[in-house]
Parts: C-alpha cells; structure tokens; sequence
C-alpha cells in the first residue's frame, strides 16, 4: 500500500550503495505535489491560513496581547455589570475596541487573550502528544513487524491491552488521582500512552508485508544489517502511511486535550484553555452565547481544518501511490 | 473452531485480568487512604483501623487483589456484611453496592447506545452508499464536506449548542432527563433524542465516509462489472455484489463503537445529566470513590474486549475468505 513503483525501483537500485540519496526514497514529486495541490484548492488553502492564524497566536502570544492590551489574566472589573451577577457589559459578550472578543461573564478577563493563550495550549501539547506517539508507534511497530517472533508476541499483547482499556474514563481517572506535577506534561503522557497502539498496528502491518518484498531480500542479500534495512529500505517505504496517521492524529489529541480539560483533569485553572472556557460557558450560555460560541468556534475550526489537510494529505498520497 | 474460539475467549480472561491488576494498583495504590476516605469528619485512629480491617487493607497487595477478584465470583465478606456473588465492593461515598449501582444505570447507557447506534448505522450506510453511487456530483461532495465537518465537531460542543438551540431558545424539546419508557413513550423520546443525535453524529460521519470508498472500490471490480455484464438487475446487484463486502469492515468497526458506547458515553451522558454508566464514572471520578471508578473501567473493558471476539467470530461468518486456519 505504502509502496510506490518509483519507490521500489528506486530502492531496488540503490541498494548495494548506501549513499545519501537512498534516505530520500519515495516518489520525488510528492515533497512538491502536496504544496502545489493544497495551494490550489480553496477549501484546503482556508484551512491552510486559519491554522497558519492559529499556530501564529499560539507562538506569538505574549506579543499579541500586548497590542490587544490585555493579558489572560488580568481581570477587567469595568466591563462586567456586577448588578447582574457579572454579566458583561455590552451585547454580543461585550465585545468592544478593547476586548476584540469580549470578556468572560464574572471576572471581566479577556476573551480574546484567552482564545490566544488556549491556542498555546492546544498546539504544545497536539503537538508533543503526536511527536510522542510517533515515535512510539513507528519503532515498536515496526520491531513487531521485522522481529516477529516472541518481541512480536509482547508487543501486540501489550497493544491489545492497552486497546481494550476504556481510554477516556482511565485518562480521566489517573490524570485525576493524581493531581500534582506538570499538568501539560502529565497530559501528554497519558495521550501517547494510550494513542500509539492505534499507529503501531497499521505500522506492524506494513512492515510485514514489507519485509517480504524483493527489495528487502535484494538489500539482505547484498549484505545490508537489520539497522541498514529498516532504516533505508523499510522506514522510507513506510513515510506515506507515517504522515497520514499522524497528521490525522494531531486533531484528535487536540480534540481529547479540550476534551479532557473539558471535564476538568487538564490544564488546570488560571491557564488558559479551549476545553475550560467552554466548560465554564455551561452555567452561562442562556444569558452570554458568545462566551461558549468564541471558544467552541475555534476547536471546531482547528480541528476541521486539521482534518480536511490530513484528508488532502491522504488522497494525494494514495492517488501518488496508484500513480 | 472451537479450539479458536477457546484461544479467543483465554486471552479475553488474561486481558481482563490484567486491565483489572493494573485498575486496582493504580486506584487502591496511588490514590489518598480509601480507609480515610470512608472515615468522614468524625474520625478516630481507631475507626480508621477498624475499617482497614474490615476491608482487608491490612493484608498485602496481592492477597487484596485476590480477595477482589473472587468476591465477584464467589461473593464476599466484609465483617458483619455479607456480599453476594457478583461483588464488586460498596461505594465509599453512598455505601450502595457497586454492583447495584451498576445494574440500576445500565439500562440509560444502553438505551443511548442502541439508540444512538440505529441512528448511526442508517445515516452512515445509507448516505454513504447513495455518495458512493452519485460519485462526483453534488450530493457526494456536499455530503462529503458535511461528513468531514461531522467529524470535528467535539461532542460537548455539539451538545451544548443543541441544548442550547432546542432546549433554550427555541423550547421544543425539553431537558433531557431519563424518563422510563413505559411512563411517558413521547418524553422518553423527546429526552433520549439530543443524546442519540449527539453521539451518532461523528459515528455517522465515519461510516459514510468508509461505506463511500469501500463502495466505490468494490464498483471497479471485476465480479461487479461481470455481473453487471451479464445483465443482473441494478438492485440485485447493489445488494449482492456491491453492498455485502464494503459492508463487512463496517461490522467489524461497528461492533467496537457500540461495545465501546455500552460502557458509558461519559461526556454526553454527563453534560446531558442522563444518569448512565458514563455519569457514574464522571462522578465517582470526581469524588475518588475507588470501588466504582474500578468497576466502571472493567465493565467497559468487558464489553471492548467481548465486543472484539463477537466481532472476529462475525467476521468469519460474513466473509468467506476469511476462515481461520487453527494453527
């Protein structure tokens, strides 16, 4: 699946040589197809910029609330009417020059610095939980697939298991007993755990079918090691697959982060994130949408946008392979 | 067969015990002194080893953890109260018996999964078999983007917009809560439908988006185009031909979303306030009470695992080309 006539002539070829361009592998039009193709459709270059946004607000974010004017954590007492149990002032939120998306009902904090601090968030921790389960996805997969065998047998046995565990409640479960320590940290630890499986599956697969292949015996046969071979015959053949499970991962944790943080385990209070502050639009969405409206517009958007790249991703990376 | 299915249902009980071993050392372990726990405010050093006492936390780890595992079996001693067979402890909080608590809430979780499950299946093959069908048109690429937007939108937010459309605004349906059934037929519909909705959304997205492609990869076959070839009415070979092997990958995922469903749906149970399995591990969660968060984990674990076996065995029954070779 993952293999490409080119890719596989090519591999073929270079075998007896390990020179530099072997690693490069695969088909040598996919690094410029994806950009070009991606550019050139609307939905996906939308998709492309809002990220694009987001992963800005997300880096610059202290530079950016100093030209909004107000931090995460500053509360704005003027723009809440204390009256009425601090509802803020103003329609839509009480949005206003000052507060671009209005403030939070109570203590008057900025919306708007908030949504960029929760970006923060959401990226860092996708983006180490993705990185983590890459990287423990890939080498065990594929030992399980080269090895086979009895490192086979641990490793899927371990994969069951951790497959049958009900994911969500234990996540919720050991992130809350044990509530000191890093939480970001802590975070992306409990995701990967429970999140490599589903690629050292699909990677275990592969490789199997991999290993039997013509190239593989040629490299074997002209005296490649186990490392030369799962590092320039099998690891290059395998890049397709690599980069559509984790680019399609990449939403889902930040679906789960929001999720988890959702329901309070997360990141805990005064920073910032998605899943709190929608959390925390419950008690009042009937009397200020925008408070629920502003941070569920943006975990939607980024994860859609996620998802319609990965999707991209997949179909020109599967029509490359077809080619 | 039979000697497959044995392996299958042998690795069913070591994966069992082995999520229950890691459950109990992780909760009885890590967690705060469950003995201070029960205690309360009006606590003495001597209360606190009483109750040590009485729930064998005294013994070593192991010794505990076999004491737990044949309470279910056999049921279970603690002093002067006698646990019936299926014992899963009491609630530290409630002191309810775990497995009463269990038994009292499944019925809401399995109504919302069912319910959700109908609404998912339906959507998801149907609309994914008329894209697959009208491939390239309008319908198949609205269908497409709106099943892709499905799948991102994080349930809770869904759920709070629609409570916050139908409930709040615009009032035509009311709160949910979980009416029985035979007390009001149109309440318990009413109540159930948000939920239902709310989970089988992103469910019914994936299952259009697989039924598509797997239907448009068995329309370019060979056997179809033979089929059609010698003139098979267009119905029969929909069914035949082009329904019943794209169908049999979504048997398989189907029968893991729905076991995964039984076991609670803790977001959307919770921010519904349907009281199910999914809320009770949301709750006893939040209050540490360590008997029934452990009982939660192996029920879902149970319906996972078991849900797998049924799944392979269907497999086998579905498709003829995979039959296992006992080996």
């Amino acid at each position: 699946m993952t293999t490409t006539a080119g890719g596989t002539g090519a591999a073929l070829l270079e075998v007896p040589e390990v020179g530099p361009s072997a690693p490069a592998g695969g088909p040598p039009t996919s690094g410029r197809r994806i950009p070009t193709t991606i550019t050139g459709d609307k939905g996906a270059l939308a998709c492309l910029v809002f990220l694009a946004i987001v992963v800005l607000m997300a880096v610059a974010a202290p530079l950016i609330t100093k030209l909004s004017g107000w931090g995460p954590y500053q509360f704005d007492s003027a723009a809440i009417n204390s009256d009425l149990g601090g509802v803020p002032h103003g329609s839509l939120g009480g949005i206003s020059g000052s507060h671009w998306f209005g403030v939070e009902p109570q203590n008057g904090r900025d919306l708007f610095a908030r949504i960029v601090y929760g970006a923060r968030v959401s990226i860092t921790i996708s983006l180490s939980a993705t990185l983590l389960t890459g990287i423990l996805g890939v080498v065990l997969g594929m030992l399980a697939g080269f090895y086979r065998g009895w490192v086979d047998q641990v490793i899927s046995r371990l994969m069951d298991f951790l497959m049958a565990f009900p994911a969500l409640i234990f996540m919720i479960a050991i992130l809350s007993s044990l509530p000191s320590g890093n939480r970001p940290v802590l975070l992306v630890v409990v995701i990967s755990v429970f999140g490599w499986p589903y690629l050292a599956r699909v990677i275990r697969g592969q490789t199997m079918t991999l290993a039997n292949r013509e190239f593989v015996e040629a490299a074997r046969a002209s005296g490649a090691k186990d490392t030369q071979v799962v590092f320039r015959e099998i690891l290059p053949n395998l890049r397709g697959s690599i980069v559509v499970m984790t680019t399609l991962a990449i939403p889902g944790f930040i679906g789960t982060e929001a999720g988890l943080s959702f329901l309070g385990v997360g990141v805990s209070p005064p920073t910032a994130s998605w899943g709190q502050m929608i959390a925390s639009s419950v008690s009042w969405y009937s009397v200020d949408p925008m408070f629920f409206a502003i941070p569920g517009a943006f975990l939607f958007l980024t994860v859609l946008s996620l998802t319609v790249l990965g999707d991209k991703i997949r179909t020109l990376i599967d029509q490359g392979e077809a080619a | 067969m039979t000697r497959y299915v044995l392996g299958r249902l042998g690795s069913v009980v070591l994966i069992l015990l082995a999520v229950c071993l890691f459950t109990y050392l992780i909760f009885f372990k890590l967690s705060p002194d469950p003995a201070v726990m029960i205690c309360g405010k009006t606590c003495t050093p001597d209360r606190i080893n009483s109750i040590r006492d009485v729930l064998g936390l005294n013994q070593p780890i192991l010794t505990q953890f076999w004491e737990f595992l044949r309470g279910i079996f056999a049921g279970r001693q603690y002093g002067s109260v006698h646990c019936p067979a299926p014992c899963l402890g009491y609630s530290f909080q409630t002191n309810e018996s775990v497995w009463s608590m269990i038994t009292a809430r499944l019925p809401v979780s399995i109504t919302v999964a069912v319910g959700a499950a109908v609404l998912w299946l339906l959507a998801g093959v149907i609309g994914g078999l008329v894209s697959a069908v009208k491939q390239g048109t309008w319908w198949d690429r609205t269908a497409m983007a709106l099943a892709l937007g499905g799948v991102s939108v994080p349930n809770y937010v869904l759920a709070l917009l629609l409570q916050y459309v139908l409930v709040v605004k615009l009032q035509v349906l009311p709160f949910p809560s979980a009416v029985p059934f035979a007390d009001n037929p149109v309440l318990w519909f009413e109540s159930y439908l948000m939920t239902w909705v709310v989970l089988a959304v992103g469910y019914a997205c994936l299952y259009a988006r697989l039924t598509r492609s797997n239907v448009i990869d068995t329309l370019s076959e060979n056997y179809f185009r033979t089929a059609r070839a010698k003139g098979l009415s267009g119905s029969l070979i929909m069914r035949r031909h082009a329904l019943r092997p794209a169908l049999t990958p979504i048997t398989t995922i189907f029968g893991m979303d729905f076991a995964g469903l039984l076991g609670g749906a803790l977001i959307t149970e919770t921010v519904f306030g349907l009281n199910g399995i999914g809320k009770m591990a949301a709750d006893s969660i939040a209050k540490n009470d360590q008997p029934v968060i452990m009982a939660v984990t192996l029920l879902a674990a149970f319906f996972v695992v078991i849900g797998n076996v049924v799944v392979d065995l269907l497999y086998t029954a579905l498709d003829p080309r995979v039959r296992v070779v006992s080996s």
